[in-house]
């Protein structure tokens, strides 16, 4: 069935793209093969690929338990989140607060969850900012 | 002699004190990822292409860093595929089956030593393979027209999946989801903006060092939330006693004709498409076993069933970098990383790399030279260092995994929106593996993705129009023929072989998985 479902999704996938590619703005400059071929010829690849997988799907993978699927869906909004903090919040606290999260998720205490979140943010800081001299994201704080 | 004179010049650029640290480090930084179960030599090289690039190295030693992971990754994989039964990386699958066995025996740090010389060899004599093979198929690449690349690059995306490929279907579906990531942005010959929604930010297209990262390293992560507190979690493993870690002479005696005969094996799986070092192990250890197990000691604990995988999927490793370098197609996930690698350093591999660039060439090789050695000296005495690195438990390793590719992206692009992209990536590389669709040829076509089109409608433009010149030349026919059969065959024979595969696995393996 997942892959019945799959198909189908990369079935829509695909005639979004040659839609996508059908609307290209051609310039008055335009060589002979054009901007539209290669892509239609993707889409085309694509689609014949889809419609293998709705016609003989392949056995179910094992989908991990609803809860399981939340817990990774919640840490994909976490890391979501933590792009849109980096800037505001400065590295320093968006990555103790991203990397405590992801260490408790995976099985850390909470009282370790925080070590270990303010660790590796501060690890990392010591490594990449003070020894190599790379630019990390600066807060309000100037770090 | 051009051939001496031009390694002694690669020397030269190598043996400064930067490359040679920057060996080491990569050397060492290696052999860790590619011991932790998880971080495999692609994931491992992935999550440093962007440190190296933001912290403003040149070509040759982000180069010389680059390769030295990939080769100490190489090395690291067998390290916990003999001490836990779980493999550090996909090609170090097949040294379970009779290292873990002699670790059960007492033996570890002999059969981690053995290992350790079996590694060197292949690697060894595949990076001279390299040095003599790589210009002859330059030579050959030379006669290289539009229309032959063009198929070329066909034919390396219907040979990724290898002969053991599940679903080629699925294979090409990947294919063609990285080629349509690589078209969006601005048209390269007419200036027009394709698939870009209006979004300023996708102008420039998608970065694939963002699609690397975020489709090998954070879906990592997401596995393994899967997997926390299953049985396939490694934290609750027996931990191995090493022994003694000088094996005898009569032990590495008694494995050299199989070392010499599985580097030759592995050299010629890595430089053939399609093939790479996880099939470089899996035919050495068959050849092996039909040939000298007469008592039926493999999978019991012999140590020539340690050496066979890991000097073949080391020779592997060094042949693959031969169409890589020389052709600038790579033939497995790892080199199309470090394609990734040479892209970014704005480097075009391919045969003019030899000609306009070859202190980056003889360099990079003469740096492996040098970083085999140092591996070596590495992993002998300093193997129980290695393994007390496969004490730190996941939940620690992944959260500082997932913030260095985060740190590393934002280096470059210092852009919020690249890193939801990225997060993005890793989402749907999760979901992508769990429904067996392989990740490789998606890196490669957002990689390879506008070369192709250019070469495509190169190749037309000059024929005015005429789409059957892709098809004239006798060499564009022969690729296309090669394609062809390499799609095809998997489809007929991969079932076999994948079950010869998992038989080895199952009959011998045990415990995991």
């Amino acid at each position: 069935m997942s892959d019945r479902i799959f198909g189908g999704i990369g079935m829509i996938l695909a005639i979004i793209f040659a839609w996508q590619a059908s609307i290209i703005q051609e310039s008055f400059l335009s060589d002979a093969v054009g901007p539209k071929t290669f892509p239609y010829l993707i889409a085309a690849i694509m689609a014949l690929a889809s419609a293998y997988f709705l016609v003989k799907p392949d056995p179910e993978p094992d989908w991990p338990r609803a809860g399981r699927l939340a817990e990774i869906a919640f840490a994909a909004l976490v890391m979501l989140a933590y792009a849109q903090a980096l800037p505001e919040l400065g590295f320093l606290i968006a990555t103790a607060l991203a990397a405590g999260y992801l260490t408790w998720r995976l099985g850390s205490s909470p009282v370790q969850s925080v070590l270990i979140g303010v660790g590796t943010s501060a690890g990392i800081y010591v490594i990449f900012r003070l020894l190599l001299g790379l630019s990390l994201a600066r807060g309000p704080f100037g770090f | 002699m051009e051939l001496m004179s031009n390694l002694a010049d690669g020397f030269v650029v190598a043996l400064t004190w930067q490359n040679l640290a920057l060996a080491l480090m990569g050397c060492f930084l290696g052999t860790i990822m590619g011991a932790l179960p998880g971080l495999g030599p692609s994931n491992g090289v992935a999550i440093l292409i962007p440190l190296a690039f933001t912290l403003g190295l040149g070509a040759t030693p982000s180069l010389i860093l680059l390769t030295s992971v990939y080769y100490g990754a190489m090395y690291g994989g067998r390290i916990s595929s003999i001490l836990l039964n779980i493999p550090g990386d996909e090609p170090a699958m097949m040294t379970c089956l009779d290292g873990y066995p002699m670790a059960q025996q007492g033996r570890a740090g002999e059969a981690l030593a053995l290992s350790g010389i079996a590694s060197f060899v292949g690697a060894f004599f595949a990076t001279c393979g390299l040095v003599l093979l790589a210009p002859q198929l330059v030579k050959v690449a030379l006669l290289f027209g539009p229309a032959e690349y063009f198929a070329l690059f066909a034919l390396a995306f219907a040979t990724l999946g290898g002969i053991s490929a599940t679903n080629q279907a699925k294979s090409a579906f990947a294919a063609a989801l990285g080629l349509g990531l690589a078209m969006i942005g601005v048209d390269t010959q007419t200036g027009v903006p394709r698939f870009t929604f209006g979004e300023v930010h996708l102008y420039d297209g998608i970065d694939f060092l963002v699609a690397i990262v975020g489709l090998f390293a954070l879906s990592e992560v997401f596995i393994f939330l899967e997997h926390r507190g299953t049985d396939r979690d490694i934290s609750n493993k027996p931990r191995m006693e090493i022994g003694r870690i000088i094996p005898s002479w009569a032990l590495i005696r008694s494995c050299i004709p199989t070392m010499g005969r599985t580097t030759v094996l592995g050299f010629i799986a890595g430089v053939l498409p399609g093939a790479g070092a996880s099939l470089g192990s899996f035919i050495s250890y068959s050849m092996e076993k039909r040939l000298v197990d007469k008592d039926g000691t493999f999978g019991k604990g012999d140590p020539r069933g340690v050496a066979a995988p890991e000097t073949g999927n080391n020779a592997a490793a060094g042949g693959a970098l031969v169409p890589m370098l020389a052709l600038g197609v790579p033939g497995s996930g790892t080199t199309a990383v470090l394609l990734a690698v040479l892209l970014s350093l704005n480097i075009t591999p391919g045969p003019l790399l030899f000609t306009q660039n070859p202190d980056v060439v003889w360099g990079l090789i003469a740096a492996l030279f040098i970083g085999n050695f140092m591996l070596l000296a590495m992993n002998i005495p300093m193997v129980g260092l290695f393994t007390r690195v496969l004490l730190v438990p996941p939940r620690i390793l992944m959260p500082v995994v997932a913030m260095i590719s985060f740190v590393g992206i934002y280096g470059i692009s210092g852009s919020s929106f690249d890193l939801m992209v990225m997060v993005g990536f890793g989402v749907m590389g999760w979901i992508l593996r769990k429904l067996d669709v392989p990740l490789v040829p998606v890196i490669l076509g957002t990689l390879l993705g506008n070369e192709m089109e250019v070469n495509f409608r190169r190749a037309v433009n000059i024929a005015d129009g005429d789409y059957s010149v892709l098809v004239s030349s006798p060499l564009t026919i022969l690729l296309w023929t090669i394609a062809v059969i390499g799609f095809v065959l998997p489809i007929l024979v991969g079932g076999l072989i994948r079950r010869r595969m998992r038989m080895a696995r199952d009959a011998e393996g045990g415990l995991s998985d």
